[in-house]
């Protein structure tokens, strides 16, 4: 089995050597070091160690056969009868890799009468779809799915396999790569494929506060997730693709999962809950043009948020109040219109993952803490913007 | 009824970071802790046996030092702990663990019941819940929110899905994930730590374990492989645009696009 060996003659200071790991993994037992089983092979100890560590890689299992796993095979995520978007991000994705290594694209739709679906996919640029339409796949359900995926994998032999990192697709992945036996890598942010057909997966790691490049050199298929969002919607074409149908044995898709209530949840969210936020400032001259910037925040899938000048002119609910007299939000967009950034205000928003200022004012305080500051006129830049987003929407 | 929680002795802080000019992990102040997702599997557990009746055994696999965590879970209330420790365990990704916990709970006695953390806080990935289940031929479901009502034979929960609130019968045995929130985790208690003290860990190293071979455990059975590891790229830049104010939304529509801010739900 592959270990790190300890050259203990070349070991000078051993507190130093043991310190190196940044697992505690490297002790000192009777006055000698040792490795125990906290190891994560990280081998940071080999680069850092001077020569005292040494990898020793011995009789590795055998890989298995590449060339018998071709294809890069997308697992269609529809929910409530439609297609989820993550579906066209992993298309998109799968024929940037596939073009690469020239493979086909593969798509494996799993559901109850869902037939109109494979056409959508296909306008993506899928090679092959493969439905799956039985009753006993209404729902997601965890034997079933598997046993489909397990029939899809077993028949078409694809190379690699991207789900979507949805609740469901965290949980299907997991317990097919189990069951193949094979490598899985959870919440990747970049995918490449190398000339030998293994992904190039890169994920973040504790918390994202480190990236792991991880690779499964000797197993397929290869099983990837991927969040929504992550990748970008290729544009449609003429579909030229083939709708392949399957079918699993009833029998088969039996579970110990009885679903007996559905219950649709409460979508009113706060602006804590919102992924992007559109803020109102003082720079809104009157209570009706808040409905430019309601509307710039629907089509972003957003809400508007205001400061306290606006909520304190009455013009907007104190539950859409930033600052420290009103919520604190930390959302993934937040674009501030006529906001001059009072430090009130900016402690409630300051830790937002992307920060866009709009402000007349090149002066505003708001520019030091926007990643974006635009200097310019909100009446006239917001828009103007809707417009463009509304032609974009138009288009799909 | 046998209850299994499963458990994981991370770092104590999220705040790792990788120096960037040598490659290696920065550890200062770096202190373990049990996983903050875990005490919401031991509080399911708990209460499930204050009300049921239930003997509950906490398994992890890591180095000695994890026998921390088992401890703590003591204090809280849990009645047996079975420490996974091998120096062939090392380097496990993903599949080695999840099957490592499958071999150590079926060496363990088996259970009716596995309850799981949603996530560990630093590797992150959500997936050893559903490998598990799948190692040892059991049912699974993730995202519990609820317990309504437990039967000889069954549980009843609810499954908080991204747009619904699903109601499910899942028969034993079988897995759960729970959701952060379930229950509020109760603090571990002085009187249990006098009480449990001297209780034993059950230590299980790989040839405790029904399946021997080696090359399904650590880095052997690993299929898996972190190639490197580095610093993110930190993209949040501070910058000012301006310009004509058409040519300033033309800039801030390309950016959203780029973004992914338009590419929405339908």
């Amino acid at each position: 089995m592959p270990h790190i060996e300890i050259h203990h003659d070349k070991v000078t200071d051993k507190e130093a050597l043991a310190a190196l790991c940044p697992f505690k993994s490297i002790e000192i037992i009777d006055g000698r070091l040792a490795i125990n089983a906290g190891c994560r092979m990280c081998r940071i100890c080999i680069k850092k160690g001077n020569g005292v560590f040494e990898y020793v890689e011995d009789d590795l299992p055998p890989s298995v056969d590449k060339n018998l796993w071709r294809g890069i095979a997308v697992v269609a995520e529809i929910e409530e009868g439609n297609l989820h978007p993550v579906t066209f991000e992993l298309i998109g994705k799968a024929r940037e890799l596939a073009a690469k290594v020239k493979y086909p694209v593969y798509c494996l739709m799993i559901g109850s009468e869902i037939a109109d679906k494979a056409r959508q996919v296909l306008e993506y640029g899928v090679d092959e779809v493969f439905v799956y339409d039985q009753p006993e796949l209404k729902y997601f359900r965890i034997e079933p799915y598997t046993a489909v995926l397990e029939d899809f994998i077993r028949n078409v032999q694809p190379s690699s396999v991207l789900v979507g990192g949805t609740s469901t697709g965290r949980s299907l992945a997991p317990r097919a790569a189990a069951r193949f036996r094979t490598g899985l890598t959870a919440d990747c942010t970049r995918l490449d494929i190398s000339p030998s057909t293994d992904l190039d997966q890169i994920r973040p790691a504790y918390g994202g506060n480190i990236m792991a490049h991880i690779n499964t050199p000797r197993h397929r298929p290869q099983f990837a997730t991927v969040r929504y969002k992550i990748f970008s919607i290729p544009p449609k074409e003429e579909p030229k693709g083939k709708i392949r149908r399957c079918s699993v044995a009833p029998e088969k898709l039996r579970s110990a999962i009885e679903i007996l209530n559905m219950k649709e949840k409460e979508q009113e969210k706060g602006i804590e809950e919102a992924e992007v936020l559109v803020v109102a400032g003082r720079g809104v001259k009157k209570q009706e043009d808040l409905a430019m910037l309601q509307e710039l925040a629907e089509l972003l899938n957003g809400k508007l948020a205001s400061t306290r000048a606006v909520v304190e002119a009455g013009w907007i609910n104190p539950r859409n109040q930033i600052g420290l007299s009103g919520r604190t939000v930390k959302p993934k967009l937040i674009i501030t219109c006529g906001v001059s950034g009072a430090i009130q205000f900016v402690a409630g928003m300051d830790s937002s993952e992307k920060i866009i200022a709009i402000n007349t004012d090149e002066n505003a305080p708001i520019f030091k803490v926007a990643h974006i500051g635009i200097k310019g006129d909100l009446y006239k830049i917001v828009p103007n913007l809707i417009e463009q987003i509304k032609q974009q929407k138009a288009k799909v | 009824m046998k209850i299994a929680v499963c458990i994981k002795q991370v770092p104590g802080t999220a705040q790792v970071e990788i120096d960037p000019l040598t490659g290696v992990l920065k550890r200062d102040g770096v202190e373990s802790k049990m996983n903050p997702y875990d005490l919401y599997a031991l509080e399911t557990a708990l209460r499930f046996k204050q009300q049921y009746g239930a003997e509950i055994t906490v398994i992890t696999m890591g180095p000695p030092q994890a026998q921390s965590v088992i401890r703590e879970a003591f204090m809280m209330g849990v009645d047996h702990g079975v420490l996974l420790s091998d120096r062939r365990f090392g380097g496990s990704d993903v599949l080695a663990t999840s099957y490592t916990l499958a071999q150590g709970i079926k060496a363990a006695g088996g259970c009716d019941l596995i309850v799981c953390g949603k996530q560990t806080t630093d590797g992150d990935t959500a997936q050893v819940g559903a490998e598990l289940a799948e190692f040892l031929g059991i049912s699974h479901v993730t995202n519990v929110c609820r317990i309504h009502e437990v039967t000889e034979s069954s549980i009843t929960v609810d499954l908080d899905l991204p747009l619904h609130l699903e109601t499910a019968k899942v028969a034993f045995p079988c897995l759960m994930t729970v959701e952060k929130g379930i229950f509020e985790p109760r603090l571990p208690s002085y009187k249990l730590k006098l009480a449990t003290e001297d209780r034993p860990i059950k230590v299980l190293k790989l040839d405790d374990m029904e399946d021997r071979d080696p090359g399904h455990y650590g880095l052997n059975g690993s299929p898996t492989q972190v190639k490197r590891i580095f610093p993110p790229e930190n993209t949040n830049t501070h910058e000012m645009w301006n310009g004509e104010p058409g040519e300033l939304a033309g800039k801030l529509f390309h950016f959203l696009d780029d973004k992914k801010f338009l590419q929405q739900l339908r």
